[in-house]
């Protein structure tokens, strides 16, 4: 541990650590704009200047830059040097210049890091009187406004975009006090991550589109700490509401899961909440006919059903809804609510998950190794986050680099530019090529029978046997380099899953995993993919048969009388022949959900659901990590939280089913130490939701009683439906928005973090629920599937960030995002089968059409299908035949991004 | 004994005395309603939202004034014209809740809500104390009279472009080289 002194006064800090990141690791204020915690420092905006003195004696010292200043041991150095303060106050002085007089009118007012570094340099009276710079903005799309003549030029969003995220389409243009940040053209910005630039811009010029269109400030908002449920990565995110609607989404910093960043899909997926669809009552309905029915009457029609009923969950409901309805239903007749295929994929995962020899990485620790291999997963598709993550992950070659040559990893350019194009490696062997192809070092794009060969034979390699049989030479070195990077890195990661529909494919990932595990002697990093939020938890609580073919079979023999569908469309999980028939076979089948689905359409009771930020309820993400999120507001409606729905007691509150799940399923058992105990809140004082600026408080319902209503009550919850409250500045336990004094902005995290990037203070991360590991397996013994039939094409199935998760597929700005169901040929195959980029094809035995999309990477003999919400991928026989078919008026995909289009122009 | 007397008896004679004296003195108060008495311009009475010079709304709906209000008594939300004005989709004050302490004004960076001399505001019920935008909004610009926000700010909206704003440079040429 090194020490220097600030002010007089001696702090602890590491060595390793710039002056800038140091000090507010302890708390001390001090201005910055270009460093961000994750991107390093370039000290371009020269705002964080200090005072660094010789040694004690020396009393003039000199002016640096902290952020560009090692914390040596014994550094002295002074923040509240006058000339220092000065310093600083005349910068942001020199980048105010330029600023337009948009405060009021700026969605960042209000949570801005410049006003609050305008205010903490001094700067208050803009002395020069000369004109400003104007800049003409650009359109980026939907999720993103631009407003260049706000811009400081810190660089920051560039060196996200560009450097972090890897976005090839935002730059910085022209020269010197002109310097412009924008695409060569108008345009959306293709980066799945693109929304974080709102968060990073320290000012207005990147703005949130969709919260724009229904804006409030931040202080404003109705806040409370919450999960994404857009996919099983779990992010968590503080959403926030006003005036009962939810407005926006923003990261919440977890230090082992999402850190600072998000997705485009859960920061700007929730307007379906909003959406007028959504359910309200509970309806009774058959024969073209619908009749409304009373909340407790629809309650009581649940409990009080006779004869057997058989409940199918879902992995987008929570562990609470599911648990529930395991209760109401009993065990026996708990079903998952996904295809068979899915049901035996997560149960193969939640097999490895347990075995010994392997480790399930959290996002934080896919980061930090340094070679990878993606089996059959479009990452960035299925789970964006930690496509994120192993972008950062190929750096770590550029780390060890200036680890050797000396360079302070904080020197982003410095290590950058050592590094150049050397990256650790990251093989990518997928059904199609896709967006990390950029950084790999391998891809590989054909079917699953050759992945899983291809992938055999790795494992083969490493376990020392010779695999080269039926392999070309091409493919031999290929297989020798990969399992050479893998065998040979410090910290190796397998990243395999379900989304390819093999279960070969995890198989192959496991043998490959396990035989590098047994060639070191080490727990092998292995990343276990779901589709789902909750997918993991609704694995651990059904039997392993019980997938959704035996539900469905159950209901078409007629032995069971009623069917509860828990927030899940069968239609998206079977073939639709299948749900029709099983559906007849009941006699009611009762639905809960949020949005009207095809499923819901055809149940006799219809019950609505709370959507996520309507419920305090717990999640299990994809490395077995229950986390818990906080209700953010009330819904109006008659919609309850879907447990309210099946517990007999229409109150139940969701700690006691927390505990109960705890006691009666062995796997939850560290869950519930996820709920913060009111007692062991300061002075057993609730944490309030709304912040203490909260304003509008006897005005905004004034216009239907000037009598104000009582503050509602959380009964579920330690949080609190005002003002009221002891709030999380003084103890983070419950950390929605965060803000501390002279910090309005995002960036006030670090007020919150025990060291920057580090944990935040009174942090839950989460419990990782399957962290007792049982023995380890053997190897899989993995057959590839030798189905010589060559009538049509290998179905594989294809991916979006935005439209195959089925509730944010409802959002207004994901839709403008969405493309149409659409087939991914091979030039090839296209030609031979006499169809053109952009045109329809009917597949063969169904009425189904979609697009054609040639792309250049596609296996011959494969077609890559992406169903969209138009497709039924149940309803397709895994060889597909192809016509065309001209009728696909008023649909495209002219919003898909990939990097191997054949025609570009269309 | 005699201080007794020296605080209760003269005091009550000097008292009597100045009832007596205050009989011949001019009036300080007057016969409202039939006579309104002046109110200074800078009064703290009813709330107004002005317009700017061109006849526009001033109100931005910047929140400013809701989050200073000590009583939380103004509630609004925000909208956007197709030019990209922002206005105050509806503006609520709830007047039975307000103090008239003037913070709304003092925050306002638009000079949109004003202060008025104006303090008949007694309505027999308390419902009608809640007004709304179109309660509140005047057709003038009240007691600022030249100060029109979107020619200050950096926003572009219908009739005044990039670089058209007060103080403002045309916009820079991207592609340009030259210094």
């Amino acid at each position: 541990m090194a020490k220097i002194i600030v002010d007089g006064v001696e702090y602890e800090v590491d060595s390793d650590n710039n002056l800038l990141q140091e000090c507010l690791s302890h708390g001390l204020d001090l201005p910055y704009f270009c460093w961000h915690p994750c991107m390093g420092s370039v000290g371009a905006c020269r705002q964080c200047a200090v005072k660094q003195y010789k040694d004690a004696d020396d009393e003039k010292g000199m002016l640096v830059m902290s952020c560009m200043t090692p914390a040596t041991d014994g550094a002295i150095i002074s923040i509240k040097d006058q000339q220092a303060v000065q310093m600083r106050e005349r910068v942001i002085e020199s980048l105010m210049t330029n600023h337009p007089h948009d405060c009021p009118v700026c969605e960042e007012g209000g949570e801005c890091h410049l006003q609050d570094m305008t205010l903490m340099s001094g700067h208050n009276y803009r002395r020069y009187d000369k004109k400003k710079r104007t800049h003409r903005n650009q359109y980026l799309g939907p999720f993103i406004s631009h407003e260049m003549n706000r811009c400081i030029a810190c660089y920051r969003c560039v060196r996200y975009y560009d450097d972090y995220a890897g976005g090839t389409d935002l730059a910085a243009m022209a020269s010197h006090n002109h310097v412009y940040f924008g695409r060569h053209q108008e345009g959306t910005l293709e980066s799945e991550f693109s929304g974080n630039l709102v968060e990073v811009c320290p000012t207005g010029v990147f703005t949130d589109k969709v919260f724009s269109q229904r804006y409030s400030r931040k202080w404003d908002l109705q806040a409370a700490p919450s999960v994404c449920t857009g996919c099983a990565v779990g992010c968590n995110t503080t959403p926030g509401e006003r005036y009962g609607e939810l407005r926006r989404v923003v990261n919440r910093y977890n230090s082992e899961v999402n850190g600072y960043f998000l997705c485009d899909r859960g920061r700007f997926g929730f307007g379906y909440v909003n959406s007028a669809e959504r359910l309200k009552v509970p309806v009774r309905q058959g024969d073209g006919q619908q009749e409304e029915l009373d909340a407790n009457e629809a309650h009581q029609l649940v409990q009080r059903l006779d004869g057997k009923i058989i409940g199918i969950g879902s992995p987008r409901a929570s562990n609470e809804s599911n648990f529930a309805l395991r209760n109401l239903v009993g065990d026996d007749n708990f079903y998952a609510g996904v295809s068979a295929k899915q049901h035996a994929a997560n149960q193969l995962i939640l097999e490895l998950h347990r075995d010994a020899a392997f480790h399930v990485p959290s996002v934080r620790e896919i980061e930090s190794c340094d070679a990878v291999l993606v089996l059959g997963e479009d990452v960035t598709n299925v789970a964006p986050r930690i496509a994120l993550a192993l972008r950062q992950s190929v750096r770590n070659k550029a780390k060890e680099l200036a680890e050797s040559a000396n360079i302070p990893q904080w020197q982003d350019a410095a290590v950058r530019e050592l590094a150049q194009e050397d990256r650790s490696p990251l093989a990518i062997f997928s059904n199609y090529a896709s967006r990390l192809d950029d950084v790999a070092s391998d891809t590989v794009v054909a079917g699953n029978q050759k992945l899983v060969k291809l992938g055999s034979a790795i494992a083969a390699e490493l376990a020392g046997e010779s695999a080269s049989a039926g392999l070309d030479e091409a493919e031999r070195e290929l297989i020798g380099r990969v399992a050479q990077q893998l065998s040979s890195a410090r910290r190796p990661l397998i990243v395999a899953g379900s989304s390819a529909r093999s279960m070969e494919l995890i198989k192959v990932g496991a043998n490959i995993a396990r035989a590098l595990g047994k060639r070191s002697g080490n727990v092998i990093d292995f990343a276990l993919l779901l589709p789902e939020v909750n997918s993991l938890g609704l694995s651990l609580l059904v039997q392993k048969d019980k997938d959704l073919s035996a539900a469905l079979g159950v209901m078409e023999s007629g032995a069971a009388k009623h069917c509860i569908v828990l927030e899940n469309d069968l239609y998206r999980r079977a073939a639709t022949s299948e749900v029709d028939a099983a559906i007849a076979g009941v006699d009611s089948l009762i639905v809960i959900d949020q949005l009207a689905t095809p499923t819901s359409a055809k149940a006799d009771i219809v019950l609505p659901a709370t959507a996520f930020s309507e419920h305090e309820a717990t999640y299990v993400n994809y490395e077995g990590r229950a986390q818990l999120s906080y209700q953010v507001h009330r819904n109006h409606s008659a919609a309850r939280p879907a447990w309210r729905w099946l517990c007999e007691n229409p109150a139940q509150q969701v700690e006691e089913l927390v505990d109960r799940c705890a006691e009666s399923v062995s796997a939850f058992k560290g869950i519930a130490s996820l709920l913060p105990d009111l007692n062991s809140m300061i002075a057993g004082m609730r944490v309030p939701r709304q912040s203490h600026r909260y304003s509008g408080r006897t005005a905004m319902k004034a216009h239907v009683n000037v009598h104000e209503p009582k503050q509602a009550v959380d009964s579920d919850s330690v949080m609190s439906f005002s003002m009221e409250g002891i709030p999380a500045s003084k103890d983070a336990t419950v950390l929605g928005a965060s803000w501390a004094p002279g910090w309005n902005s995002n960036q006030s995290i670090s007020k919150f973090q025990d060291e920057i990037n580090g944990k935040l203070k009174q942090e839950h991360c989460g419990e990782l629920l399957l962290k007792d590991k049982q023995a380890s397996g053997d190897f899989f013994n993995v057959t590839a599937d030798q189905s010589d039939a060559n009538n049509g094409l290998e179905v594989l199935p294809a991916y979006q960030i935005f439209g195959s998760d089925e509730l944010s597929a409802h959002a207004p700005a994901i839709r403008e995002r969405m493309t149409d169901a659409y087939l991914s040929l091979s030039p090839q195959d296209a030609e031979q089968l006499g169809l053109k980029h952009g045109q329809g094809a009917g597949i063969a035995g169904t009425d189904y059409v979609a697009i054609v999309c040639i792309r250049e990477k596609i296996q011959p003999g494969t077609v890559a299908v992406y169903c969209g919400t138009e497709i039924n991928p149940h309803d397709l026989p895994e060889r597909i035949v192809l016509n065309a078919n001209a009728d696909i008026a008023e649909r495209g995909i002219r919003g898909l991004i990939v990097s191997d289009l054949l025609e570009e122009s269309y | 004994m005699f201080k007794l007397i020296q605080d209760t008896l003269i005091s009550q004679v000097v008292t009597l005395w100045n009832v007596f004296r205050h009989l011949f003195v001019k009036a300080d108060t007057v016969e409202y309603p039939d006579q309104q008495p002046y109110m200074f311009p800078r009064w703290r009475g009813r709330i107004i939202l002005s317009r700017d010079p061109d006849g526009e709304e001033r109100c931005v709906a910047c929140n400013l004034c809701a989050v200073a209000c000590p009583v939380d008594c103004i509630a609004l939300q925000k909208a956007e014209t197709d030019d990209g004005r922002w206005y105050p989709e509806f503006f609520r004050i709830n007047f039975s809740r307000c103090i008239m302490c003037g913070f709304c004004e003092e925050a306002c960076p638009t000079h949109a809500i004003q202060l008025t001399p104006d303090f008949e505001m007694a309505e027999y019920k308390r419902q009608d104390m809640v007004w709304e935008k179109e309660d509140l909004l005047i057709s003038g610009t009240g007691k600022y009279h030249d100060y029109n926000f979107y020619r200050v700010a950096g926003l572009a909206i219908a009739g005044k472009d990039k670089g058209e704003a007060l103080n403002e440079d045309k916009p820079v040429d991207v592609r340009s080289l030259l210094p």
